[in-house]
């Protein structure tokens, strides 16, 4: 007998009479996958989360920063020196690949709105820096470039700030703060962006146009950062190259000497971060893998069992006319379906395991696709592996002895 | 194909015929002659009963007969054709079409309905589903089980679970049924039904039955009798009625007649009571 089918409906038949038996064995597998979809749904779901909020700093983001500065001997560390202009950033707006370009000027202090106050970052920027942070407003607008040609008083007001200054919910838009005793008009708030991967709150920040930061507040002539987005994320190494040639020429930086500034992208951060989840996904689902050839181990245990118990059935089903071939197909087919079953039951109880993880412990959750092909895949070759050698000796039984067998 | 072959064959030809048939078991150092060096034939349409005590070959001939096993030495020509050295894979193959069998421990499978149960041989067969239902349903109708379809073998009495397994031997239109100690396991009664059943069959339909048994009252139910003893035969006692008959399907098979004429005029004419008490 040839037909799959016949096979199929052989196997089916004999695990549907133990029916028990079946569901027991299945357990090993149905353990094994389950835990495989958990553990990597929470693994991926961590690891997007992180990509999520490296993102949330920024699309394609380059970070230029001033270099140390050196006094007495004593190295004062990346952006102590001052040396970076908004001249530069209008010079590196003009390179190729760049979309974005915002100077970036950090000023910690008191702000006073009525009879309210609160410490938090005035941040001077361009208007560009909605864009390079993809940050839109919730209400009101943002600056314009006329705003930063005329050092106008404007500000953007973060979350945080919002509901800081303006507890009793007025609408913060048309009044006026104070940044160190200079007034400015909110002309509007910003969506909520939530906490950095480094655990800061982006919301807790006042954005007003970076001429007036400079002129009206510090009175320096120099920005503390340069943000820059480049088009796509295969410009980011170009471009960044760029910027380093382009601010050593600026800056007459000879051959051999060091920078007097600092190029870095977020991508090697993204990539360190997304490699560690995958490293603990790979181990959560190590483990995990660990338990199907356990539950594949049980499945051999349970055939092995089987074909003993059912020496007798076996040598009726040879007596009347079944090769070995087909005993062996038989019971292959047997401990594969039991073992896939198993599987796709795995999977189900690993969807609902994930939902109640993701719904109890709020852990961000996502299950890859592949892994649940993967998981059924294996566990049907484990049922393959693990049932090869019960029917072997199944197939390899006499048919008289087998007859006989008590 | 080989099979259709011998399905043409096998009209013209007995249904069994050893020749020199030996089969030798290694015991350790020592060796098991089962068979001595059989020699004999069962015609189509015959009924024979073999019998003899423990370890006097019977079991091992039925195997041979029902190609389980290959003999040591010897020919065995099953329908015509020289099976002796046939692989374990053609053998399931003719078994699977032109063999049935019967055990004395019924061998249904547990869980299983009748009607599965006589479909099962056709499964092997590779015979169509709808087919096999319908050719299950007859063989259950011709031996009185058609009403247990759908019982599971816990839930039959000793003599239906054999009536269905006697139903399962028919399903592939055997050219020869073996039974092995097939009332063994039941009562008197039963075993008188039972035993019914296969002359019917025999009769009726003309299928060639060997029949293993140690009981005379069950092999008195066949029309000849071989008895083995130590590896050989040591009776082959066919009733005068039969053979009779035999001599006159000679006479029909043109082909035949001269052999088989030949050979119905060796065998004894002994009456059954006689033979009874000889053999008792």
């Amino acid at each position: 007998m040839s037909d799959f089918k016949g096979i199929l409906r052989l196997a089916l038949q004999a695990l549907v009479r133990n029916k028990v038996r079946s569901m027991l064995t299945m357990l090993g597998i149905v353990i094994g996958v389950a835990a495989v979809i958990v553990t990597v749904a929470i693994g991926s779901g961590a690891r997007v989360s992180v990509q999520n909020s490296i993102n949330s700093l920024g699309s394609n983001l380059i970070v230029v920063q001033p270099g140390s500065v050196t006094s007495s001997g004593a190295r004062g560390g990346f952006g102590t020196a001052s040396t970076l202009t908004p001249a530069d950033g209008m010079a590196i707006a003009q390179l190729p690949g760049v979309s974005a370009v915002s100077p970036v000027v950090t000023i910690r202090t008191q702000v006073v709105a009525g009879g309210n106050n609160w410490q938090t970052t005035v941040t001077g920027v361009a208007p560009t820096y909605a864009q390079i942070r993809t940050w839109p407003t919730a209400s009101g607008s943002f600056f314009t470039q006329n705003d930063v040609n005329d050092a106008a008083k404007v500000a953007v007001l973060g979350q945080t700030d919002v509901s800081e200054l303006f507890p009793n919910g007025q609408n913060p838009i048309g009044q006026t703060i104070l940044i160190k005793g200079v007034p400015f008009t909110v002309v509007g708030t910003l969506t909520p962006l939530g906490q950095s991967s480094l655990g800061t709150d982006q919301d807790d920040t006042v954005l007003i146009p970076y001429t007036s930061a400079m002129q009206r507040i510090t009175g320096q002539t120099t920005v503390n950062q340069l943000m820059v987005s480049a088009a796509t994320s295969d410009d980011i190494t170009p471009v960044q190259n760029e910027v380093t040639a382009l601010l050593t020429q600026r800056h007459q930086i000879a051959a051999g000497q060091p920078a007097d500034f600092q190029v870095r992208n977020l991508q090697s951060i993204a990539a360190a971060a997304s490699s560690t989840g995958a490293v603990m996904e790979f181990l959560l689902a190590g483990v995990a893998a660990v338990s199907l050839i356990v539950g594949g181990i049980g499945i051999m245990n349970i055939m092995m069992v089987s074909v003993t118990e059912r020496t007798r059935e076996i040598g009726l089903r040879m007596s009347v006319g079944a090769r070995g071939a087909t005993i062996l197909r038989q019971f292959l087919t047997e401990s594969t379906v039991l073992a896939a079953a198993g599987g796709v039951i795995g999977v189900i109880a690993g969807f609902i395991g994930t939902f109640v993880v993701a719904a109890l412990a709020k852990w961000p959750t996502q299950i890859p696709i592949a892994w649940v092909i993967l998981s059924v895949a294996f566990s049907a070759l484990v049922g393959i592996f693990f049932g090869y050698y019960p029917a072997k000796k199944a197939a390899g039984l006499n048919p008289i002895e087998a007859l006989r067998f008590e | 194909m080989w099979l259709e072959e011998y399905i043409v064959e096998r009209t013209l030809e007995p249904v069994v015929r050893v020749e020199g048939l030996r089969k030798v078991y290694s015991l350790g150092d020592g060796q098991v002659i089962a068979l001595a060096g059989i020699d004999l034939e069962i015609q189509a349409g015959e009924f024979v009963a073999v019998m003899g005590p423990s370890g006097s070959g019977k079991s091992t001939f039925m195997q041979i007969t029902g190609l389980l096993d290959n003999p040591t030495a010897g020919q065995y020509y099953f329908e015509g054709t020289d099976v002796s050295h046939l692989d374990a894979d053609a053998r399931a193959d003719i078994r699977s079409r032109r063999l049935g069998f019967v055990f004395q421990a019924y061998n249904l499978l547990p869980r299983t309905s009748a009607l599965e149960n006589v479909e099962l041989p056709m499964v092997y067969a590779g015979v169509p589903a709808a087919e096999r239902a319908r050719i299950a349903r007859d063989m259950m109708e011709i031996v009185g089980v058609d009403h247990l379809a759908h019982h599971h073998p816990n839930q039959m009495s000793g003599g239906q679970q054999q009536r269905v397994a006697i139903a399962r031997s028919l399903v592939n239109h055997p050219g020869l049924i073996l039974a092995d100690e097939p009332t063994g396991a039941l009562d008197t009664k039963t075993s008188e039904d039972v035993m019914r059943i296969f002359k019917e069959l025999n009769e009726k339909q003309g299928i060639t039955i060997m029949l293993v048994t140690h009981e005379p009252d069950i092999a008195a139910h066949a029309k000849r009798i071989v008895t083995f003893r130590d590896g050989n035969v040591i009776s082959d006692t066919l009733r005068q009625a039969q053979g009779d008959r035999l001599v006159a399907h000679g006479d029909r098979l043109v082909a035949q007649g001269d052999r088989l004429q030949a050979y119905g005029e060796t065998c004894h004419a002994e009456p059954v009571e006689a033979w009874k008490e000889r053999v008792a």
